[in-house]
């Protein structure tokens, strides 16, 4: 899988309150389907369904030995995500701070007249 | 020193970037409409703008292009202006030129590139909305051919920011 189609599935995943839900309690430490439903106002096959979605995205795994079959966060994928919209922004800053300064250099030349500026 | 540009992604096929600059409305827009002043800003730290052709009007077209200093490797944009309304408003679509680069960028749908000038207290604030044609087109821009050709310069910018920062 490319790099664009994993973000596509982990933004597909990050765009549910639930599982961003899910992933903030795995946030602090592994947790089993039952665990993970209890706080939700759902049956166990529908986070489970949530489960897949985030699995497939690569947020989390799930701990196949342990017979309670805990899952955990993999914050590597969601580091991904935020690198994106960062890498965005450090290519727009990037080109801004090269702005402001050419925007400095625009106006220090009237400002050689003295002439108060509004 | 302004703040560092905000970020967003309001749908899933836009990204929206603010930022304020400390002048008057009508530079901050000389700064993106007049060729001889975009030349000296808008581009990649280690890649030279050898075109930047800009006929600034409701369906004039534009054409920009940078050159990698150390392989010579092009790239750019091209595209039409459908919106003109100086100093305020701009919009125009964009069309991606992988050049020699070799991207797996998608290069088929334009973005649609607009731009907003707003001033209070001679400070300028600029928001700049890019709407891709697909949720696909706005992760892969960035995810692939957007970066691809930036990347030789990230460590030069990391050097830069380093000796600002000092």
């Amino acid at each position: 899988m490319n790099s664009s189609a994993r973000l596509d599935l982990t933004f597909a995943a990050l765009a549910d309150p639930t599982r961003r839900a899910i992933l903030a309690r795995l946030a602090t430490g592994e947790a089993s389907v039952q665990e993970l439903a209890e706080p939700f106002a759902m049956s166990q096959p529908a986070i489970s369904k949530h489960l897949k979605v985030l699995e497939r995205a690569g947020l989390i795994s799930a701990d196949v030995d342990a017979q309670r079959r805990p899952r955990r966060l993999e914050p590597q994928r969601l580091g991904e995500a935020v690198d994106w919209i960062e890498r965005y922004r450090e290519i727009f800053e990037q080109n801004y701070q090269r702005l402001d300064a050419l925007l400095d250099a625009l106006q220090a030349k009237p400002a050689r007249s003295r002439k108060p500026k509004k | 020193m302004p703040k560092p540009a905000e970020v967003t992604s309001p749908s899933d096929r836009d990204v929206r970037v603010t930022r304020t600059f400390n002048a008057p409305r009508q530079l901050v827009w000389d700064a993106h409409t007049k060729p001889d002043l975009v030349r000296r800003w808008q581009g990649y730290t280690g890649w030279d703008m050898p075109v930047c052709d800009m006929d600034v009007r409701v369906g004039g077209t534009y054409r920009w292009l940078w050159k990698n200093l150390e392989d010579g490797k092009q790239f750019g944009f091209f595209g039409t202006f459908t919106v003109v309304d100086a100093p305020s408003k701009i919009a125009h679509d964009q069309y991606f030129d992988p050049g020699d680069l070799g991207t797996t960028m998608p290069t088929g749908d334009p973005c649609v590139v607009s731009l907003e000038l707003s001033e209070q207290d001679g400070v300028t604030t600029l928001v700049c909305n890019l709407t891709f044609a697909s949720k696909e087109a706005r992760d892969g821009a960035v995810a692939t051919g957007m970066t691809d050709g930036m990347e030789f310069s990230y460590t030069r910018l990391d050097e830069l920011c380093v000796k600002e920062a000092a």
